[in-house]
């Protein structure tokens, strides 16, 4: 079963049959778009409006990936911090876990008021991004096999050793499963961010072409918008993944069987 | 007599949690012997070795380094290697960078280290496996590896914590077999802490039975170091009286309280 073509086949044998029944269910009950529209008309309307929507598919994935980056730099920033001195995570952890647990739909309205759109929306991506980067990443560098910081103790290495040759390498594995979450949540805060700020015109993101959409009945659009959505959400975690196996490849128990 | 590497003196270790792990252990570590400390588990005998590593502090007593110059190398650093009960090796490094470790944080470049690293992995029989991980490794090459790693330092003083514990009786023959090899070849002092009866009498040419709570030595054997050790020593009749004599000790050292 593990490398029969099967393994390929029978996914994409499903996902076919399911998007025959649609089509078939639209065309034997003659449904009208407003109401569902069928496979065929949604991928017309995907060639159609290309223009906007990839330009929005653009502007989702950007906000996404610049949220990751700085949910990368703050979380680890802060996860060495915690390691450094355990006083700093007691006191500043349950910060994070505040900001992790308030929905970040209800904190949007407020970034909105203080901050220009655009600034507003990546907040909200960067919010929810940044906790699984920050509870991974300090989870593993709290993970060091006791008898080899043991080992390190009695080479005689400094902290700057500690931290580079074993405290990071332990933790690698950790922060990367934490930034495979995070990817898949920079997307979801982004599109939170974009439906609360609502912001019509030319720098606006596929989550606002869907809420655009559905006020307009324009029903093909919107489930052309979530298509693309959906794509794009495929795109970093295959991006994450193919990270995590290329870094890992060689030891990690994770990524023996090749990319997920 | 060999003359003393250190002495421990009226060592005592509490830990925090108010549990009394030693309690006025005397003991002393020649140069170039291979002494096993023997004992159940719970007696002790790691704490001893890892206050001998300096990992830990004794609460009371002191541990004197009376041949101390014979332990240490030429840049005056403490030269110990210590194997742990697991191989503990960096899973996300190579063996070569495995073994590499101890002279890389000493500030040792891999190409000025490439010679001992070479030749540590010749003693443990591992020439053939430098650019492969740990996870590629059997349970005894991990170990190999990892006793190459304690030995690329050349130390004077070897501290093992029953290494091979955790593996099968026929690699742990064989390592049985290879350590003691190293040992001549060297001419390193060892100390090896153990729960088996048989492996510290195939090994040393001395052995302390340590009793538990509080652990402290309770009896002391010698074997004679010029006797060979080889398969037919494993199965002379000198072998078995000693193996006797050594479980009698550990018995009456389990019952004294």
């Amino acid at each position: 079963m593990e490398h029969s073509p099967f393994r390929w086949l029978l996914p994409i044998a499903v996902l076919a049959a399911l998007v025959a029944a649609w089509e078939a269910v639209v065309d034997l009950n003659n449904l009208p778009p407003y109401v569902l529209p069928s496979p065929l008309a949604v991928m017309e309307t995907l060639i159609k409006d290309r223009v906007v929507l990839f330009q929005s598919m653009l502007v989702t994935l950007q906000t996404t990936v610049l949220a990751l980056i700085f949910a990368v730099i703050g979380g680890v920033g802060l996860a060495l911090i915690f390691a450094s001195a355990r006083i700093v995570e007691f006191s500043l952890f349950p910060i994070a876990v505040i900001l992790q647990v308030t929905p970040v739909i209800a904190v949007a309205p407020l970034m909105l008021i203080y901050l220009s759109t655009d600034t507003a929306v990546l907040v909200c991506a960067w919010i929810v991004a940044f906790f699984p980067v920050l509870s991974n990443t300090t989870l593993g560098l709290n993970s060091v096999d006791p008898n080899l910081r043991d080992l390190f103790r009695l080479a005689g290495a400094s902290r700057w050793q500690t931290l580079t040759q074993l405290k990071l390498p332990t933790a690698l594995p950790y922060f990367l499963g934490g930034l495979r979450i995070a990817g898949g949540l920079a997307l979801i805060g982004a599109v939170v961010g974009e439906i609360a700020a609502g912001s019509a015109g030319q720098g606006s993101g596929l989550a606002f072409r869907i809420v655009e959409s559905a006020y307009r009945l324009n029903i093909p659009r919107l489930f052309a918008a979530l298509l693309l959505i959906s794509l794009a959400g495929i795109l970093i975690y295959a991006a994450l993944s193919l990270l995590s196996w290329f870094v890992l490849r060689r030891w990690h128990e994770s990524e023996l069987g090749g990319p997920a | 007599m060999a003359s003393p590497l250190l002495r421990l003196e009226g060592v005592g270790k509490r830990f925090a949690n108010s549990t009394t792990a030693l309690e006025g252990l005397d003991m002393e570590v020649r140069q170039g012997e291979f002494l096993s400390l023997l004992g159940p588990s719970g007696c002790g005998k790691s704490t001893a070795l890892r206050l001998i590593a300096g990992l830990t502090e004794p609460t009371t007593g002191r541990i004197d380094w009376n041949g101390a110059e014979a332990a240490r190398d030429a840049d005056g650093r403490r030269s110990i290697g210590f194997v742990f009960q697991e191989p503990t090796l960096m899973p996300w490094a190579s063996v070569f960078a495995n073994v590499h470790l101890p002279l890389k944080l000493a500030g040792v470049s891999r190409g000025k280290a490439e010679p001992a690293i070479a030749e540590a992995l010749e003693l443990v029989g591992l020439e053939g496996f430098r650019d492969a991980y740990p996870r590629e490794l059997s349970g005894g090459m991990k170990m190999r590896v990892s006793i190459a790693r304690a030995l690329v330092t050349k130390p004077r003083l070897l501290l093992m914590d029953e290494p091979f514990a955790a593996l099968d009786e026929i690699t742990r023959f064989k390592l049985n077999n290879d350590l003691l090899q190293v040992w001549r070849q060297l001419g390193c002092t060892i100390v090896f802490v153990t729960h088996s009866v048989f492996e510290s009498v195939f090994l040393s040419s001395r052995i302390l039975v340590f009793r538990a709570r509080p652990g402290r030595v309770s009896a002391e054997l010698s074997i004679d170091p010029n006797q060979p050790r080889d398969d037919a020593f494993r199965t002379s009749p000198e072998y078995a009286g000693l193996c006797r004599e050594t479980s009698l000790a550990l018995a009456r050292a389990m019952e004294a309280r």
